[in-house]
């Protein structure tokens, strides 16, 4: 994981692709969005998403797991290298999350993060907050999500 | 059970819902699969972490929210989805054993320029505890189909 330091504002980067099984889509929605469109393959391809859909937080989701995966990958690269390693703290919140288009089952979106902006925290010496834009795109380049999040990020060098 | 239709979403308070208790189990089980950061999963190091003990996250209490507005009313809501979420703010920790009610307001209800048969109502959901802090405040608009449109779904 990077330190606040090491970001650079346009700075992009590819955290992981996923697979959307029918199987996985189904066992998400029918813990947390039971609707008849996430659940049923005919019902699917009578919806407005034309097939089988994954929930939204389905996919919220996955991208944050795929974010997290690249985030341990760094962390142990850092630990190999004998580097010191940025231990991430909690996100306030996101904006402007967007369903662009479905993703239906057998679909593989690949995710990716930028930075967009940054600047030092008022409350929390040595933190600073980072202002991301995440995106998914399918295996035929669409766009199919995309949101505006934020995360405090440990300082490289913190105030004394 | 009659089917809500876009005319029954008049702005302001529409409901409050739950409660739905969300155990360690359920916290480790999301985190293990989605959201495998130590202050999800790990008690010592979550207590080290700027969130003071394990802590839920904030995807699964979205998640949560999704079937409490699920069970409250759009699963008898002529819902199409909806095209994102404006906004989430998460505001305090979600916690082992939190029992959780939603109160759900009407921000805006409009009928679609591009779909006419359908309007978007747009709430303002906030996610509180059982000592009542708000946890989570999430605005995101639902398409939902019109009263006497033929079923285009």
């Amino acid at each position: 994981m990077f330190f606040y330091e090491e970001l650079e504002i346009g700075q992009r980067r590819e955290v992981g692709s996923y697979t959307f099984t029918a199987e996985a889509i189904k066992k998400f929605a029918a813990k947390y969005d039971p609707q008849r469109f996430h659940l049923d393959e005919e019902e699917g391809r009578k919806s407005l998403f034309g097939g089988l859909a994954a929930s939204g937080w389905h996919v919220g989701s996955v991208c944050m797991k795929m974010m997290v995966a690249d985030g341990q990958r760094l962390i142990r690269e850092a630990i190999a290298r004998g580097e010191k390693v940025a231990v991430w703290g909690p996100s306030p919140g996101f904006r402007d999350l967007r369903w662009i288009r479905p993703v239906l089952a057998g679909d593989t979106i690949t995710f990716s993060t930028g930075v967009e902006s940054k600047r030092l925290s008022d409350s929390r010496p040595g933190w600073g907050i980072l202002q991301s834009r995440s995106i998914g795109v399918n295996q035929r380049g669409e766009e199919v999500y995309s949101f505006r999040g934020s995360a405090f990020v440990p300082l490289r060098d913190p105030p004394a | 059970m009659t089917t809500l239709t876009f005319e029954d979403f008049k702005p302001g308070r529409f409901g409050t819902f739950g409660p739905r208790r969300v155990t360690r189990e359920e916290i480790l089980e999301f985190a293990g699969e989605f959201d495998p950061q130590p202050m999800h999963l790990d008690e010592a190091a979550a207590k080290r972490s700027m969130l003071k003990g394990l802590s839920g996250s904030g995807w699964h209490l979205c998640s949560v929210m999704m079937r409490l507005l699920f069970d409250g009313f759009i699963g008898r809501t002529a819902s199409l989805g909806s095209p994102g979420v404006s906004e989430v703010r998460w505001m305090a920790p979600l916690r082992p054993d939190d029992e959780l009610t939603l109160d759900v307001d009407v921000v805006e209800a409009r009928v679609s320029k591009s779909r006419p048969g359908t309007g978007i109502v747009t709430f303002k959901s906030t996610a509180r505890n059982a000592a009542g802090v708000a946890l989570c405040e999430m605005t995101s608009p639902i398409i939902v189909r019109r009263a006497g449109v033929a079923a285009e779904r």
